[in-house]
Order: structure tokens, then C-alpha cells, then sequence
């Protein structure tokens, strides 16, 4: 689902100068390559909450060069796995997974945001608000927990709200580096996802992580969250 | 490494020379503890308090430009140091079950054996960041000499292989860390090591001679995502290794590297 979005027209042409043939961008060995998805707003959309100088280097830079290395590296595995090399293979996994999960990661969390004008910030309405009253009591009371389990995350990382598509249940899950949700478990699906990384706000809130994440919630799409959930649980 | 002592014994020497920022650190400790505790002028059960200072370091803040700026390093020592060290000695009001180590002894101790307390992550901070600070100078960078270098050479093949693979391992570690130039006991050897978020070599019982904080707080400020700019910047014109000299000279005290290589006359 998350990877047709990913993979646009226009980014694609861009990326592989193919022209606008509509599909998947392919190399020569018929190999997948994923580009980076274009914003839904403009960087400076989401003042004062998050700055345009952070969304653009964020986006440009590192959402740009998890992408080239995620490229990278399946390239890299597409060859060992081809020569049969089984210790490359299992090399590759860390940077797989690390830049893999960066590109997912941020592709989500692109979403997950949008200026006030287009409802950011707006509260959830509907089935998902009703199933955070009943697991968390109330929306207030799940950003509390949500910032809370994001400030007191060690390092760098994600704070997310998911939900347990076997179970029905919404969880709040951290966790480190670029693991996608899907690592904490194979049924979770995320809803929302905050970047704690110090990339993502430092240069704004400086080492006041708190901040950050108190003020992101006033451009959070919740829209997309609900589209999300009642997909997973209609 | 950090600087340790008792609250009761700091308030008895209130003339100790201690850099600028410790004293006023007392100072407010001083007030704060006033107010907490209303026995305090009873000495019946004077409680002892352990208290962790925030070491400044061994230059003023803008004696890195233009490497490193004054403003990432008031951010970064000022405000995160600092976060870490009151972080730290908040902790440890709680109880007084981790009084009385030496910021080297309390790092090894709430690392655990790998199961860290909650603690660990304030005071290997602090040690790391002090550890930080001592690793560079203005006008650093450049190579190292004579029994130095040798080892170097020795354990790496040539130095610029050593500079090759120090930078590789800032690059290639993900998320936040540190990259140190350690050497090895059990080994008696030289080698570049990652850790992950606060760990530090010294848990595992080694000597770390360089360390280079690659968390992004350490670099943003100055140059954005670009870490490699950072740490050739690092390598080239911050380095001590004046000091990474002393550290290893300290370290062949407890660690058997050979026969020094004696001319004979």
C-alpha cells in the first residue's frame, strides 16, 4: 500500500529520466529502485510548529539519502545474492534495514503531517476516536503518554501509535534507530509515527526534545490516521 | 575524568579553585539543599549527598572555531552536559544505594554487565562528554610521533589507514554513538570501536584513547547532515594528539605493549 504511494509519476521520471511511463522505475537488471516522495505541502507549510529549514534538509537530505543508500544496498544485495555469496547477504541486512526502514519510516511520517489549514492538529473524529477514548480515555491522554515515551527514548528513534490489526487494539510503541514499527510486531500497523531523531528538531528546539513534541501535535493529520484505521479495522 | 565529592566536604572548602561553572553549581546546590532540608544545621543525621560537577573544558567555548562554533558548544556542553549531569544527580537523590563511586567506578557500575540501570545513561554522558572535550584543542589534528605513531602503525599498517578507518566507522554507524580509538587489554592492541548511545569502552574493561561523539547534537548546528564534513573536520584540525600521547603513556602502565624500544648507546 505505502509503496505504490511512494513510487509517483513525476518522482519517478524525475528520478530515473525514463519518462512519465507510469509504473515502477527499473534498472537495466529489472531491479525495484524507490525515490523520494514528493511533500503533500510546501517545507515551510507547518510554521511555527516544525521550520521550513528543517522540513527541507529533512526531506532533501536525510529522507533523500536513506533512499539513495536503500537503493544502494539492494543493488548490492541483488548482486550477492545472484553470486550465491550468503555472508554478503546477510551483511547487507543492517543496511537494509536501516535505510529501508528510514525511507518507510519517513514516507509515513510525511503523511502524518499537514499544515493547520489542511486539518493538521484537527482531532480524530470518528472510529479511531472512539478507540483511543476507550484504550487511552481520552486524545489527551495519549499525546501525554506519546511524549512522554518520546522524550524518555534514548538516543534516536520513533514514538507511534499503531494498532494491532489481529487484535484490534491500539498500542504506543517506541522504537530505535530507523526499525519500522513492524519490528515490535509482525501485526502492528502504524497510525502515527513522531521522528525523535535530533535531526528533526534541532535546529528549532535545540536539545528541548519536549517541546518538539509538544508542539507537533498542532500539525498532526489525524485524517490519515482514521483513513488508516478503518481500513485495518472497518 | 569527572569531578566527585561530597556535598558536606564541598561546603567546607567553599575557596577550593574549581572552574567558574562548578562553583556556581555549588552554590545553587548549596541554596537548594538549604531549603530541603530543614535539619541541616542539626547535624544529628547530616545525610551526604553525592553530587557529580559539570567539568568545563580544557579551552574557552570559541577556541574551536571555526571547526567547531562557540554556539554548538554552548549548546552542547552547556545545555546537554549539563542536562546529563543534573539528570544524573537527581537520580541520585532518590537513594543513597550508588553513593560514593568515582564517575569512572559509577559508569562501570550501572552499565551492569549490559543490563544498565536507569542510571547509566546520565553518568556515561557525562563521562563521554568530559572524555570529549580532553580529546581536542585548537590547532589540533595533524599526526602523531614517535611511540605513538609506532603503535599506530603497528596495529594498523600505516596511519593513514588507522585516519581511513576511524572516519569509516563515524560514517557507518547508525543512529547515535560514539567512535573511539581504544586500546585493547586483553588484546594489547590498538582498534577503532563503535558504541551505540552512551556506551563507552571503558565497561568492557579497555583503555579509549580518542572519542568522537557522532550523536547529531554534536554536529548539527555547524554542519547540518553533513557528518563527514564534521569528522575530517575532526580528524584534520581537532584531534589532541598531545593528549591521545599522555593517554596511552598512562595506559602502557597497566597494559604490557613490549619492550620499549631503548637505543643503545
Amino acid at each position: 500500500m505505502a509503496f505504490r504511494a511512494l513510487l509517483t509519476r513525476r518522482t519517478l521520471a524525475a528520478a530515473s529520466g525514463l519518462g512519465a511511463n507510469g509504473g515502477v522505475a527499473t534498472s537495466f537488471r529489472g531491479l525495484q529502485t524507490f525515490s523520494l516522495p514528493d511533500l503533500p505541502y510546501d517545507y515551510g507549510a507547518l510554521q511555527p510548529a516544525i521550520s521550513g529549514e528543517i522540513m527541507q534538509l529533512h526531506h532533501q537530505k536525510h529522507h533523500q539519502a536513506y533512499v539513495t543508500n536503500y537503493n544502494k544496498a539492494l543493488e548490492q544485495l541483488h548482486d550477492a545474492m545472484s553470486k550465491g555469496d550468503a555472508p554478503a547477504v546477510v551483511k547487507l541486512q543492517s543496511a537494509i534495514k536501516f535505510n529501508g526502514g528510514g525511507h518507510v519510516n519517513h514516507s509515513i511520517f510525511w503523511k502524518n503531517l499537514a499544515p493547520i489549514q489542511a486539518g493538521g492538529g484537527e482531532p480524530p473524529k470518528g472510529s479511531l476516536g472512539w478507540a483511543i477514548d476507550n484504550d487511552f480515555g481520552s486524545v489527551d491522554a495519549l499525546v501525554q503518554k506519546m511524549n512522554a515515551e518520546g522524550a524518555a527514548l534514548q538516543g534516536s528513534g520513533w514514538v507511534w501509535l499503531g494498532v494491532d490489526k489481529e487484535l484490534k487494539k491500539l498500542v504506543v510503541e517506541t522504537t530505535s534507530n530507523q526499525d519500522p514499527l513492524v519490528t515490535k510486531g509482525p501485526s502492528l500497523v502504524p497510525l502515527i509515527g513522531i521522528d525523535v531523531w535530533e535531526h528533526a528538531y534541532y535546529l528549532q528546539y535545540k536539545n528541548v526534545r519536549p517541546d518538539y513534541l509538544k508542539n507537533i501535535w498542532k500539525v498532526i493529520n489525524w485524517k490519515y490516521a482514521s483513513e488508516v484505521y478503518e481500513k485495518e479495522c472497518p | 575524568m569527572g569531578s566527585f565529592s561530597l556535598h558536606s566536604s564541598c561546603l567546607a572548602k567553599p575557596t577550593l579553585r574549581w572552574s567558574n561553572d562548578c562553583f556556581q553549581n555549588l552554590n545553587s546546590l548549596k541554596l537548594s539543599a538549604l531549603q530541603r532540608r530543614p535539619n541541616f544545621h542539626s547535624r544529628k543525621a547530616s545525610k551526604v549527598l553525592a553530587f557529580y560537577g559539570l567539568k568545563s573544558p580544557p579551552y574557552k567555548l570559541d577556541a574551536l572555531e571555526p571547526y567547531m562554533s562557540k554556539r554548538l558548544l554552548e549548546t552542547h556542553w552547556g545545555e546537554h552536559q549539563r542536562g546529563y549531569v543534573e539528570g544524573l544527580n537527581k537520580e541520585l537523590e532518590k537513594n543513597d544505594i550508588l553513593y560514593g563511586y568515582t564517575l569512572d567506578e559509577l559508569v562501570k557500575v550501572t552499565y551492569n554487565n549490559g543490563s544498565p540501570l536507569p542510571e547509566f545513561n546520565n553518568a556515561a554522558q557525562v563521562w563521554n562528554h568530559d572524555f570529549f572535550w580532553e580529546s581536542m584543542q585548537p590547532g589540533g589534528g595533524g599526526m602523531p610521533e614517535l611511540g605513538l605513531l609506532q603503535q599506530i602503525e603497528k596495529d594498523f599498517g600505516s596511519f593513514t589507514n588507522f585516519k581511513e578507518k576511524f572516519i569509516e566507522a563515524a560514517l557507518s554507524l547508525f543512529g547515535s554513538g560514539w567512535v573511539w580509538l581504544v586500546l585493547k587489554r586483553r588484546e594489547k592492541r590498538l582498534e577503532v570501536v563503535k558504541t551505540s548511545n552512551a556506551v563507552n569502552p571503558i565497561v568492557w574493561d579497555d583503555i579509549p584513547l580518542i572519542s568522537l561523539d557522532v550523536w547529531e547534537h554534536a554536529y548539527y548546528q555547524d554542519y547540518k547532515n553533513d557528518r563527514g564534513k564534521y569528522v575530517n573536520a575532526f580528524m584534520n584540525h581537532l584531534v589532541s594528539w598531545h593528549v591521545v600521547t599522555a593517554r596511552i603513556i598512562r595506559a602502557e602502565a597497566f597494559v604490557n605493549l613490549g619492550e620499549p624500544k631503548i637505543p643503545v648507546a
